[in-house]
């Protein structure tokens, strides 16, 4: 009750820090305004095998990330994995854009990376991707090369 | 054999009961909330003794924390050839866990029992008992603004907490053992989610600065009138806290993250 | 200028000041004491309560008189302290009445008894001053509380009331930095802050020195009779009480066992009473406590056990 005015000036202090961390953590740590999840469209990505794609993994082109992995699902007739992927509404790609999955670093996350072509035509919400390349699996690709040296041997 | 049921079932009832007061003790003191509208230097008041007193602490230990995760989480990802990952590592346990977690330790620590303490104490020397009788109640005057400044304390200490930590292992992680700051912070922008994680862990914050209050209010009001009452409520304080943020730090990641 | 006459000059300063506000209560409260002044303030019929299984009033029968300094009093546990809190609405009795002012006091709500309680004033035995306000805001608290008056006003009923406790000077020190006496007549100054019609003291001599003890018992019978107040004083110090009050009653086994003049009561028929009111060591109230053995039989028995209390 005493230092009043100095109270006041200390919890004003306390509160703007704290809404400055808060705002800090959602500009610097989590660049918030990049992808909303509401924006954006959506495209439909045929693979044969994902590996160990996850939803939220970086979609980018020519290194630089465009968009998100929404959803994947296994489509229960082909059986080959559905992944949706959300696009920054900022880009377009041409309808005969390939897709393929890497893997960032030896162990790292595993994402997907588009291929633009060279077509007038352009994907719109809800258009699919078919040319695809698979994930590269280790135990896949060791197997074949155990099979070919095999052969070699023949 | 049926005395010791006897004492498990007089236990539980115990249990029970002290569950029905502090519940009841929250409405009463809930609603006198509203009031405090007409009154906000009550609560400016209390925010300084809760939040600005608790400043140093969160602070410092945020800072080191922060440290102590940037030197652990390099030469473990050291391991994986994956250290320019750093921030992405340090980013997602702070924000997600040890900020809201840490922070209601310490708050539990430093400002519950605190307020346990001097409730408790002016309950002991009839300053509650005094206010009643003259016509003012102290649920309206004393329980509630300090109840509300905890809530409203809480998630910006943990903000504050998590923002410094992340900054903290920057240091580390960049100034000292030399990781990229573009793939710093690049990476954690990648990969923290404002809604999943920042929310969600401002949301953990809030649940926590409503329970760490209102047991540091209930155990103060509750305590019995003597010193070792006052100090078994300042330590049960700390401890039913801990307790508390741990078990719905549990149950929140489940619902949240699971 | 004497004390009395600060006091008097200090109800009429008060009276002009603050007829904007205060005017319809205060004037109502005058008319109450000095119109009536035969009726009672207080009465409690047929009080029973117990706490846990120990019955402290088994059928307490009492009225208190409107303008009189009332002392109730009795050994030490015979639930004296808690005869205050029912009658200020903080304790249900478990059968029985108490009116205050012609209000049944635990059929109030919490409105209502709120209401009451702004005319009660009551000075707690360790005064339960606020330990985080000055002396200034102590007092300056039901006001600041119960009315909007403007805060040079407060400051002048501030100090009217520390100055009528001697305490004016002592305005700025924080309640630690008093002594027990001076924190007990800064309580009573903030008890009278709203201008209580009636006002408790519970054990109000306890623990002072004697020059204390002096200026409290002076304090309460010259506030009663400057400002009008009906007191209730809750003591066993029977010397003390017996200057001041009009009227005792004695607290004994869960009733009221004699009530009458302080002249009255030092000359009573009961033996028991006798006992009290001079501070006899021995009479009906022995010096042993019941043993169960005679000393004796007591020291020549075997303990039960040898192991220590440890």
């Amino acid at each position: 009750m005493r230092n009043r005015r100095l109270v006041e000036i200390w919890v004003g202090v306390f509160v703007a820090m704290g809404a400055a961390a808060l705002f800090g953590l959602a500009i610097q740590v989590s660049n918030v305004q990049v992808f909303d999840a509401r924006g954006g469209y959506e495209l439909e990505l045929r693979f044969e095998n994902i590996g160990g794609l996850r939803t939220r993994a970086p979609v980018t082109v020519g290194g630089v990330r465009v968009g998100r992995v929404a959803d994947v699902e296994l489509d229960s007739s082909t059986y080959e994995a559905k992944v949706t992927v959300r696009i920054d509404e900022r880009y377009e790609f041409p309808e005969d854009t390939s897709a393929s999955i890497y893997t960032s670093g030896l162990l790292g996350e595993q994402y997907i990376a588009l291929d633009p072509g060279g077509l007038d035509f352009y994907l719109r919400d809800g258009d699919e991707i078919t040319l695809t390349q698979s994930a590269l699996v280790l135990e896949r690709m060791i197997g074949q090369f155990l099979y070919q040296m095999g052969n070699d041997d023949d | 054999m049926v005395n010791g049921f006897q004492r498990l079932g007089a236990r539980a009832l115990a249990i029970a009961e002290r569950f029905g007061r502090a519940f009841l003790f929250l409405l009463r003191a809930l609603a006198g909330m509203p009031a405090l509208v007409l009154r906000p230097g009550l609560v400016v008041q209390q925010l300084y003794s809760v939040g600005v007193l608790s400043l140093v602490i969160i602070v410092v230990s945020g800072v080191f924390v922060g440290m102590v995760l940037g030197l652990q989480g390099y030469t473990t990802l050291l391991n994986f050839g994956a250290e320019q990952s750093l921030g992405v590592l340090v980013a997602l346990s702070i924000v997600r866990e040890l900020g809201p977690v840490v922070t209601a330790l310490l708050f539990a620590g430093r400002a519950g029992s605190a307020l346990a303490a001097e409730i408790g104490l002016m309950k002991s020397t009839e300053q509650l008992s005094g206010m009643e009788m003259m016509a003012v109640d102290p649920m309206n005057r004393v329980i509630a603004p300090r109840l509300l400044a905890g809530f409203l304390a809480m998630p910006l200490l943990a903000a504050i907490f998590s923002f410094l930590a992340i900054l903290g292992s920057y240091v580390i992680g960049v100034g000292l053992l030399g990781v990229d700051a573009g793939a710093f912070w690049g990476q954690m922008q990648d990969a923290v989610e404002f809604r999943e994680d920042i929310l969600n862990g401002v949301i953990k914050s809030v649940v926590f600065g409503f329970v760490a209050s209102w047991i540091a209010v209930f155990e103060g009001y509750d305590a019995e009138p003597t010193s070792e009452g006052v100090s078994r409520a300042t330590t049960r304080t700390v401890v039913y806290t801990a307790l508390a943020v741990l078990g719905l730090d549990f149950v929140l990641t489940a619902v949240m993250f699971g | 200028m004497t004390d009395r006459s600060v006091i008097d000059s200090a109800q009429v300063l008060l009276d002009t000041r603050c007829r904007c506000k205060l005017n319809a209560p205060w004037t109502q409260f005058m008319a109450d004491t000095f119109a009536d002044a035969g009726d009672h303030l207080v009465d409690i019929r047929d009080l029973h309560f117990s706490r846990g299984e120990r019955l402290l009033f088994d059928g307490v029968e009492l009225s208190i008189r409107r303008g009189e300094v009332t002392a109730i009093m009795g050994p030490s546990g015979t639930g004296k302290t808690t005869l205050l809190k029912l009658i200020g609405g903080q304790l249900q009795p478990d059968r029985g009445t108490i009116h205050v002012e012609g209000q049944h006091v635990a059929g109030l709500s919490t409105r209502g008894l709120y209401k009451l309680r702004r005319r009660m004033g009551m000075l707690f035995q360790s005064g339960a001053l606020f330990t985080d306000l000055s002396v200034f805001d102590n007092v300056a608290f039901p006001l600041r509380e119960h009315t909007d008056l403007p805060e040079p006003l407060i400051r002048d009923l501030v100090l009217l009331k520390l100055q009528a406790v001697g305490l004016r000077g002592a305005r700025d020190l924080m309640p630690a930095q008093l002594s027990g006496g001076m924190a007990r007549r800064v309580a009573l100054a903030r008890a009278i802050a709203l201008d209580p019609t009636m006002v408790m003291y519970d054990e109000p001599f306890t623990g002072q020195d004697p020059i204390s003890m002096g200026v409290l018992v002076d304090l309460i019978r010259r506030l009663n009779d400057a400002l009008g107040l009906s007191s209730i004083i809750v003591s066993h110090d029977v010397a003390e009480t017996a200057r001041i009050a009009d009227r005792i009653h004695v607290l004994h086994g869960g009733r009221i066992v004699e009530s009458g003049t302080p002249g009255a009561l030092y000359e009573s028929q009961s033996e028991w009473v006798r006992q009290f009111m001079h501070g006899l060591p021995d009479g009906p109230v022995p010096f042993h406590y019941p043993a169960a053995l005679g000393f004796d039989e007591d020291l020549m028995s075997q303990p039960r056990s040898s192991r220590g209390a440890w």
